[in-house]
């Protein structure tokens, strides 16, 4: 019997469905916004604390900081350090944070606070030029020694990686072998590396990293080797030749700077305190949507003020949704087709039970003077508006009597929108002089009834959470709400209609 | 609680409101059609075209400053009836069956003076009675006087009579007798009765108030099982006649039959209500089915009607 085919139509609302939840599931995953409210994650607190000796000149103590550290995240940064210019400068390709200060005299702590974020993806160091290995002058008989432990290494491994293991392992201290004593005597072990690597034409450099270990104070950094094997920079243990960062571990300093300088002040030294936080993950989706390429798709950027004024209109679908099931699948009849959901946005600010109460009075007045109003004979404009003047009067008024009799909740009828009060009052009224008080209390309390049911779904954490989080999420209810405007099937109440058609089955 | 099963409905074609909705008012009725049956002024008018008789119009009033002159018209008038052009529902439909003085006499029996109807014409136009509130006009029509062979069943107000009409078939069709509760309104959710009438022979089938089966009228007290309305053929053809006039392909048709014209249009609804299929005991779909499978459609209406009443009778 269908003359015009559905297909195209199902297929529309299938793809707003797909649309709507596949966009919403990607953010989810792109920018990790967190499907339940309340969910936490885990960020490490870095503090370093640099102690020093000033010696009474002005001072100039450069820290090295991390500027993209794999496997981690920069959430903040803050520097503690009274009476001290602070600045963060980057200088060769590195991030340094700098204090300085005129006069100075006696032991000194900075301090300099980072929030890191685990994330495995995380900048995967890839520099934009290739490093160039540096060139390395030996002396003999170092020169021979190298020469051969190379040869060595080089006939057993044939790619930077495996070259760098097999160094490492022939370089071992108790190897014995009689070209690593001579050697390794006398010489920073992890430098002799970085030199020989580069003596080999492998980009090498060393870098110190942080065990990321809860409640840990006065911890020192760990050296590593890193090596750059032609597409990315590798980390190496330059003890055991293990590849890889170990987990947990942070790299705190790449590259060639020192991690520490300190002008005008001796004694100096890093220590660092570690914490392990947990913050809400919606407010680390928040910080983080900034940077995310996608971010500006997100209500976060918006002024706070607007914001707000977000979450309530997205909330509204919500409310239509539930109107339009409950109209269309259940078949209650309600007072004006939307004034429920106007009703149950007013009973999200004022909350549920003083909500009731003053929607009920104030509605319950207005209909008393309506009877007054009608016996003057008025135009029907000017009816409505003196109702609304009346609302507005008898709103004053519960709220001034709600007050004095200590009730603050009193206050609340000032949410109501009054112009819909108005009408509500006036059809009611009018419906009551037509159809009689059962109608009335039918439809009055089939409206307050699908306004407590769009309160609840719009009140609960979870949809206000992820109607504003997720404003994709209403393709969804928009689907459904289309979906509902081809339901030919029977509502409930006719169900119950139909009964005495039980008779002719 | 009572409930019947959704499968038990669906075997009987009983057509809901949803599918009433969504497959036959906004596949079958072109929206540009509306105006002429919302709008009773226009709707008179254009029937009258196509040889469809309507109850006389004695006034229009269009502005708030011709309702004084409503008192001067009907000064002379005994019976009358005030309604909305663009009312719904029966709604704002004030009849007058007689003066007592200066004050007139509701078909309910009260007494109003003629202040309250001035503020009823002030309120009509205002719009209170119309679908989205505009602004409307009241038109004063000639009271109907039913053919005391119906008028009996009815407990004040005048019978009428509801045929749905599809693509210009007469698909179904009852009887609507104003009682007590009703207010003399012929509306089923008011009170009304209605009771089902064979399309093949125009007797009556079953009643029901307030979706209830009943066998006596509530306030008369008289049997409704043996209802039989003359000249039916003649009522289904010139139902099947608005088809022409407004272009509709699902909309409801409600006639009277008065004693000095004959049968008369009163208004047309293009919504109209499904409780017609309990007063019939019986479902719209199967016979909507029906007409939507015809192969070659009647040109004629009195074609329409012969061919309903052969397709729709009860008789066989």
């Amino acid at each position: 019997m269908t003359s015009r085919s559905r297909i195209p139509f199902f297929t529309a609302i299938a793809l707003l469905i797909l649309a709507g939840t596949a966009l919403a599931i990607w953010r989810h995953v792109e920018l990790g916004i967190p499907w339940l409210t309340g969910e936490q994650r885990p960020v490490w607190m870095v503090e370093a604390r640099i102690d020093f000796n000033a010696a009474n000149e002005p001072v100039l103590a450069s820290l090295n900081i991390p500027e993209q550290s794999p496997g981690f995240r920069i959430l903040s940064e803050q520097a503690a350090s009274p009476g001290y210019g602070f600045s963060v400068v980057e200088k060769e390709g590195s991030r340094r944070a700098e204090w300085s200060k005129r006069d100075v005299i006696g032991p000194q702590t900075l301090y300099f606070k980072t929030q890191f974020i685990p994330d495995p993806n995380a900048n995967r160091d890839r520099p934009r030029r290739a490093p160039k290995p540096i060139s390395v002058f030996w002396e003999e008989p170092q020169a021979t020694a190298v020469r051969e432990i190379l040869m060595q290494a080089e006939e057993r491994s044939s790619t930077p990686e495996s070259m760098t293991r097999e160094l490492i392992r022939l370089m071992q201290p108790d190897t014995q072998a009689q070209n690593t004593t001579l050697l390794v005597s006398g010489t920073n072990h992890l430098d002799l590396l970085v030199r020989m690597l580069n003596h080999a034409g492998i980009p090498a450099r060393t870098a110190d990293g942080l065990k990321l270990e809860d409640a840990r104070r006065r911890q020192g950094l760990t050296p590593f080797l890193q090596i750059y094997n032609g597409d990315e920079w590798l980390t190496f243990d330059p003890k055991s030749g293990e590849q890889g960062l170990p987990e947990d571990t942070l790299l705190w300093r790449q590259g060639a700077a020192s991690l520490l300088d300190v002008v005008g002040g001796d004694d100096s030294s890093v220590s660092f305190s570690i914490l392990r936080q947990t913050i809400p993950a919606l407010q680390l989706a928040a910080m983080q949507s900034e940077e995310n390429g996608f971010g500006f798709l997100s209500l976060y950027q918006l002024p706070v003020e607007e914001q707000s004024m977000f979450r309530m209109l997205l909330l509204l679908p919500l409310g239509a949704l539930m109107v339009a099931f409950m109209r269309i699948v259940i078949g209650i009849r309600t007072s004006g087709t939307f004034m429920p959901v106007l009703i149950a946005v007013a009973f999200v600010q004022t909350n549920l039970l003083p909500g009731l109460i003053a929607f009920t009075s104030v509605v319950a007045i207005g209909l008393l003077m309506r009877g007054y109003l009608s016996s003057l004979n008025l135009l029907l404009v000017s009816r409505i508006s003196a109702l609304i003047i009346l609302v507005i009067f008898i709103t004053a008024g519960l709220s001034i009597v709600g007050y004095q009799m200590g009730f603050n909740t009193g206050m609340t009828v000032t949410f109501f929108p009054m112009v819909i009060i108005a009408w509500t009052i006036e059809r009611m009224s009018i419906l009551w002089e037509e159809e009689g008080a059962h109608e009335v209390v039918v439809q009055g309390a089939g409206s307050l009834f699908v306004a407590v049911c769009a309160f609840l779904v719009m009140d609960a954490p979870l949809s206000r959470h992820l109607t504003f989080n997720f404003p994709e999420l209403h393709f969804v209810v928009l689907g459904l709400i289309l979906l509902m405007g081809q339901y030919t099937g029977y509502k409930l109440s006719e169900l119950r209609r139909f009964t005495p058609m039980k008779a002719y089955d | 609680m009572d409930w019947i099963s959704p499968r038990a409905l669906t075997r009987l074609g009983m057509l809901n409101m949803n599918r009433r909705n969504v497959d036959y008012i906004s596949r079958y009725n072109d929206r540009t059609s509306y105006p002429l049956v919302d709008n009773k002024l226009k709707t008179k008018l254009v029937v009258a075209e196509y040889g469809v008789k309507t109850p006389k119009l004695l006034q229009v009033v269009r502005q708030q400053h011709e309702i004084p002159h409503f008192r001067e018209m009907a000064e002379d008038l005994t019976g009358f009836a005030i309604k909305p052009a663009k009312g719904s529902g029966g709604k704002g439909i004030t009849v007058i069956t007689g003066r007592d003085g200066d004050e007139f006499i509701k078909a309910s029996g009260a007494r109003v003076p003629a202040a309250y109807l001035e503020r009823h014409l002030s309120n009509i136009l205002a719009g209170l009675y119309s679908l989205a509130g505009t602004p409307d006009v009241a038109i004063v029509e000639n009271l109907v006087e039913s053919v005391p062979g119906l008028a009996k069943y009815s407990h004040q107000g005048v019978p009428d009579i509801r045929i749905i009409i599809f693509q210009g078939y007469p698909v179904m069709a009852m009887l609507r007798l104003a009682t007590t509760a009703s207010d003399g309104k012929a509306n089923l959710h008011q009170g009304a009765v209605g009771v089902g009438l064979d399309i093949g022979t125009g007797k009556s089938l079953n009643s029901v108030q307030f979706n209830r089966p009943i066998t006596l009228h509530p306030d008369t007290g008289l049997a409704l099982e043996n209802i039989d309305i003359a000249d039916w053929e003649e009522m289904l053809t010139m139902a099947s006649r608005c088809y022409e006039a407004t272009g509709l392909g699902y909309m409801g048709v409600d006639l009277v039959v008065d004693i000095n014209e004959g049968p008369l249009l009163l208004e047309l609804n293009a919504r109209p209500g499904l409780a017609i299929q309990m007063a019939n005991g019986r479902g719209l779909v199967p016979r909507l089915r029906a007409i939507e499978g015809l192969k070659r459609h009647h040109f004629t209406p009195e074609q329409r009607a012969r061919f309903a009443m052969d397709a729709f009778s009860s008789q066989q």
